[in-house]
């Protein structure tokens, strides 16, 4: 190999510097904090079970939002047989989760997801502070 | 390893078997999927076969420059208000009447001496509908109670319902349109929209969700807006449209609007 004193020393070097965030992460970091979420104080649970929320939240709010604009559907009979007003804005906001930036926007802002609902639907608490 | 073609070609068909296998397995599980059938109609809401509003000029009238259902419109609406007419976001408004019924503002006609009177305007609901039929995601569209609806959701902003509409029904929102509202104020039970989405007047099919009145039918102390079932022989609007002679937009288009108009 032509130079090689000089490519392989240079392939090392810059396979160093190319994994060195890898490297100086696993051993001295300390990771991501993980999201921390403001639960409401006087609910215990959610509409679903919290497993599957976590998971399908975005799914059953397009779905709400077929049924209530499209087929003018708007109660939910929740698994438990519970009845909900299918509103983002109603339910979801005002009658539970308040402040929507120590709730949604924490989470998605961990997973680097951006939203557009806000930008029709409206937070009332939030707008006054 | 060294592969003869008949290897090849058993390991070739052995993986399109394979990759096949995943989507049938998947289909099989079901997967987790939002159940759609546990949802169910609004008791107390009011409902109808065809919407329809009547609207009593003749009442309307006697208050000049009463603004009330325009400014009730706006506040359970978030209308944003712009100075600039060209952004201009109109639900319900007035134009004169030489504008609004051309064919009625002939010299020798009855009704020529009501030319500068104004008259209400909003989405006519028309029975059939060009907007809806030029939508291409069919963000319009119309209910089987006859209202002609926007999902603000699937609006591109293309505007082809507003070139269709041939009543001016329309709005575009050139700009955003909360700069145009004072947030803190805004009615929380109902969005704003968003810049680049069109918007017009829905007979507040959310208020008929919860068994009220259209914003504007309440907001008029003339009772000059009336609002109900066509279909329905014993309803006040079917009874006022027997009784009175009244007038539609444009009736040559066959577009058969459902806002009639008492002018005399």
């Amino acid at each position: 190999m032509y130079d090689g004193g000089k490519i392989i020393p240079g392939l090392v070097v810059f396979v160093a510097l190319a994994l060195a965030p890898m490297l100086l992460g696993a051993t001295l970091g300390q990771g991501a904090t993980k999201p921390q979420l403001t639960l409401p104080a006087d609910e215990k649970s959610c509409i679903e079970s919290t497993d599957y929320m976590r998971a399908n939240h975005m799914q059953l709010l397009v779905a709400w939002r077929d049924q209530v604009v499209r087929d003018g559907q708007r109660t939910y009979v929740a698994s438990d047989g519970k009845e909900y007003e299918m509103s983002l804005t109603g339910t979801c906001i005002q009658q539970c989760h308040t402040k929507k930036s120590e709730f949604c926007d924490r989470c998605h802002d961990y997973a680097s997801v951006s939203l557009n609902c806000w930008s029709c639907h409206v937070v009332p608490e939030e707008q006054k502070g | 390893m060294r592969a003869d073609r008949r290897t090849f070609m058993k390991i070739a068909g052995l993986t399109v078997v394979g990759l096949s296998l995943r989507p049938t397995v998947d289909a099989l599980a079901g997967g987790e999927q939002v159940e759609s059938a546990n949802q169910t109609a609004p008791t107390g809401a009011l409902t109808a076969k065809r919407w329809a509003m009547v609207v009593d000029e003749t009442k309307c009238w006697k208050d000049s420059g009463c603004t009330d259902c325009i400014e009730a419109c706006r506040k359970a609406h978030n209308i944003p208000t712009f100075d600039d007419p060209k952004s201009e976001i109109k639900w319900i408004w007035t134009e004169q009447f030489e504008e609004v019924f051309p064919e009625q503002a002939q010299r020798l006609v009855a009704t020529a001496s009501l030319a500068g009177k104004p008259v209400t305007l909003l989405c006519n609901h028309c029975q059939n509908p060009p907007c809806v039929k030029v939508c291409p995601t069919q963000a319009t569209f119309q209910r089987a109670d006859g209202i002609v609806m926007m999902d603000e959701h699937r609006c591109i902003g293309c505007r082809y319902c507003m070139v269709a509409c041939p009543f001016g029904a329309r709005s575009f929102n050139f700009r955003d349109p909360r700069t145009g509202l004072d947030l803190s104020k805004a009615n929380p039970d109902f969005p704003t929209r968003t810049r680049g989405v069109v918007e017009k007047c829905n007979f507040c099919v959310e208020r008929l969700a919860k068994g009220q009145m259209p914003a504007c039918v309440d907001a008029c102390e003339e009772k000059a807006l009336v609002f109900g079932d066509v279909e329905d022989r014993n309803s006040e609007v079917r009874k006022l449209l027997e009784a009175r002679l009244s007038l539609v937009r444009r009736p040559e288009l066959g577009t058969e609007p459902q806002v009639y108009y008492i002018v005399s």
